[in-house]
């Protein structure tokens, strides 16, 4: 008879797992987000040039505000293209 | 008093003379205005996300100025719309986090920060993939494979 403990999975458990993440503002103590770094910025937008949903990057609400405003203050400065393909 | 931050970006076919005068204009209009300037930055010549004008860069300037009340705000913008010489101009109110970011970038506390922060961000990317770094060993080492098929078709040709 098969004990308990020789019943292997099926299927690796570790792959549903993902890694938990985070909100880089929060863990970092970054309260000003500069619009005139894009090198900063683009850590938050897609290849096209769109900004990146919170679900992806893991930031919070309130900061994920504050991104917005400034990618759209940095798009209208010309630091940040409005559409662009292969940003990075 | 609320400080505000102006960033306009200058026109680069000017001389630059004309430049450093049309940045001059605005901070002198700003202290005619009563505003008292904490902090004005040339950030010089930069590429431009997209054109502008048909302009394909721009000398960007930086300007904070606290002022006791926004009155003259209206005056201030619509002056720097009508210019010609000015691209784009932007114009923010700071608030307390900003003053204490931009005193602090002054002082040269930023870029340290930031650095840590990103080298913390990429360990912890590291720890996550262990695997990635693999294939980077991997990539180099295929190129010495060739050499000694190169050398061995040397030898069959020398053979024949």
């Amino acid at each position: 008879m098969a004990s308990r403990d020789d019943i292997k999975f099926l299927s690796n458990p570790n792959i549903g797992s993902q890694r938990k993440k985070y909100c880089r503002f929060k863990k970092f103590g970054i309260r000003h987000i500069d619009y005139r770094d894009p090198d900063f910025l683009l850590q938050f937008i897609n290849e096209q040039g769109k900004i990146l949903p919170r679900r992806i990057t893991g930031t919070s609400l309130k900061y994920q505000k504050k991104v917005a405003v400034a990618v759209k203050r940095a798009r209208h400065l010309a630091i940040l293209p409005y559409v662009a393909d292969l940003l990075k | 008093m609320i400080q505000y931050e102006v960033t306009f970006i200058v026109d680069p076919v000017l001389s630059g003379d004309e430049i450093k005068q049309t940045a001059k204009t605005y901070e002198d209009l700003l202290k005619d205005s009563g505003c008292t300037i904490v902090n004005n930055d040339g950030l010089g010549l930069k590429q431009l996300a997209y054109p502008i004008n048909k302009r394909t860069s721009g000398i960007y300037y930086v300007v904070e100025y606290s002022t006791p009340n926004g009155t003259f705000l209206p005056k201030f913008e619509l002056a720097l719309k009508r210019d010609e010489r000015i691209l784009r101009f932007l114009n923010v109110r700071l608030d307390k986090y900003g003053v204490k970011y931009n005193a602090d970038k002054r002082a040269g506390l930023i870029g340290k920060k930031r650095e840590k922060a990103k080298e913390e961000v990429k360990e912890e990317v590291r720890k996550a993939k262990p695997a990635a770094p693999a294939p980077k060993k991997e990539t180099p080492a295929p190129a010495p494979a060739p050499a000694p098929v190169a050398v061995a078709v040397a030898d069959k040709s020398e053979e024949e």
